[in-house]
């Protein structure tokens, strides 16, 4: 992730964010962030809220910063060196980056799920079972199975996988294998999940799956994904954000932003015309 | 902030091409209609039976145009899912040429009449209370047709806020018939007939204030219908 934001004349283009990036009662809340890889600015500014049990698409052109903004929410960003990460995030009040919070049980109450569907070279069982036993969440094999089970029945694979629990999850198909990271994913009982492009390696029977499988997890989890697939992101959430050479364009209901943006980079973006 | 309507920038030529080639054919629609209706008109006023068959004859060519750019438009969804104000023109376009295709068969009513006013000797004395009536709605058409051509809202506003006049003038030629029948009821059936082209004409303009409705979508993005002209203004001054 080196990808940074160039063209001087961005802050004239972008003075502030269209639309309505504020929520009441965000489950996520972040202030004024900006990220810097080395002394290249990759964020600027950006201040954005997360509703509960609510799905927002990430959209923007490669190298909007994204999936940098993604990767500060639960931060994947500590392991880059040369990252530096400013600006205020907050999960329910508490924040994130603050001293005492644990990074590992930050990762567990926001999980993440990557555009490669990247099982462990393990069981399918031990794929959902690992967080669990490393969190500590089941006492015993009996309430361990009953996590894996379950996960994997939220994440829609259990019928297609419950004859073969003991096999390598590697040798299922791609489809499969990203439900398998999301069954992972919410072993742990997460609060928030991000989705870096989750469907982008997938046929659209399998991200089909996937997208009618983040409106049933709405239900219990906050979803923020990341999509080059405006269709996508039309489909499958409530609110969408416009991301342009690291500013936060415009921000707005999913029906709105696909019918009637207010800003030109953002109906120049979605209708495929020249920035 | 207004978003730029420009059609020419996509990344994809052929989407350029598309949309425009759907545009301009909508606008061969309307100026097809135009002339329907201007000529439907002119038989009607002047008892030109000949015309008249002519607009008769020629709704087949507005009714083709209709399904033709309904079609292109089904593979544009089709082929490149528009969004935003490439979906609001596409949209638009669907249901303008509804509208054009429906004041076409009132312009092939206009030329029905002008046919049966020749074939039962009716004086076109008779008819002249619609000349008033129709040059309004002739201006109306032009004007909304206009508007979707400049996609221009103000127009578009300009010609909504015409309609109430026609309403009136349309209002006015129904009471001066209705005392002409309770006159005189050997006049019931001509006056029917008077009465039957002023509706139609009256129809027309609600087809050009629906396009005009349209052109407010298209362009700002908000659906104006059925609500009041002062309500209309309000949202779009928001």
């Amino acid at each position: 992730m080196t990808q940074v934001a160039e063209a001087p004349d961005i802050h004239q283009v972008i003075k502030e964010t269209v639309g309505s990036p504020y929520t009441e009662k965000p489950k996520l809340s972040t202030r004024n962030v900006d990220v810097f890889y080395g002394d290249k600015q990759a964020i600027f500014d950006v201040s954005l809220d997360i509703g509960n049990h609510e799905v927002i698409a990430l959209i923007g052109p490669s190298g909007c910063g994204k999936s940098t903004y993604l990767r500060c929410l639960n931060r994947m960003n500590d392991t880059i060196p040369s990252c530096s990460v400013t600006g205020e995030f907050r999960l329910d009040e508490e924040d994130i980056y603050a001293k005492e919070m644990d990074p590992v049980l930050l990762r567990a109450r926001i999980g993440m799920v990557f555009q490669k569907p990247n099982p462990f070279p393990k069981s399918i069982y031990d794929n959902v079972a690992y967080g669990p036993k490393l969190h500590g969440l089941a006492g015993n094999r009996a309430e361990l199975d009953e996590i894996v089970v379950s996960s994997l029945q939220k994440a829609g694979l259990y019928e297609e996988v419950k004859d073969r629990l003991n096999a390598s999850g590697t040798g299922l198909s791609g489809g499969q294998q990203q439900r398998l990271c999301i069954a992972r994913t919410i072993a742990v009982s997460p609060e928030v999940i991000l989705m870096d492009e989750p469907a982008s390696a997938l046929d659209p029977i399998a991200t089909a799956t996937i997208e009618e499988l983040i409106d049933e997890l709405r239900q219990n989890y906050t979803i923020i994904i990341v999509t080059h697939s405006m269709q996508q992101a039309a489909r499958v959430s409530q609110r969408t954000a416009y991301f342009h050479l690291g500013k936060l364009v415009e921000v707005g209901d999913t029906n709105q932003i696909f019918t009637n943006p207010q800003h030109q980079l953002t109906e120049n973006y979605i209708t495929g015309r020249f920035g | 902030m207004d978003t730029d309507l420009n059609l020419t920038q996509h990344i994809s030529n052929r989407f350029n091409e598309e949309l425009e080639g759907v545009r301009n054919l909508a606008l061969n629609m309307g100026g097809l209609v135009e002339k329907q209706v201007s000529d439907g008109l002119k038989a009607l006023l002047k008892a030109k039976s000949k015309l008249g068959e002519k607009v008769a004859s020629s709704d087949y060519k507005v009714n083709a145009m209709e399904v033709d750019i309904d079609e292109q438009c089904t593979l544009i969804l089709a082929r490149r899912q528009p969004a935003a104000s490439d979906l609001r023109l596409v949209i638009s376009i669907i249901k303008t040429i509804t509208d054009l295709e429906r004041i076409g068969d009132e312009a092939e009513q206009l030329g029905i009449y002008a046919i049966k006013l020749a074939d039962d000797n009716i004086k076109p004395s008779q008819f002249v209370e619609l000349r008033h009536l129709g040059e309004h709605v002739k201006g109306m058409l032009h004007d909304a047709l206009d508007a979707f051509a400049r996609m221009d809202v103000g127009a578009a506003l300009a010609t909504i806020e015409s309609s109430a006049t026609l309403k009136e003038e349309y209002d006015a030629i129904s009471r001066q018939l209705i005392l002409q029948m309770m006159e005189d009821p050997r006049q019931i059936k001509n006056a029917l007939s008077v009465h039957w082209c002023a509706r139609s004409l009256e129809r027309i303009g609600d087809h050009s204030e629906n396009i005009c409705e349209y052109v407010v979508y298209l362009v700002k993005g908000r659906d104006v219908r059925h609500v009041s002209l002062d309500e209309m203004k309000a949202e779009l001054e928001e």
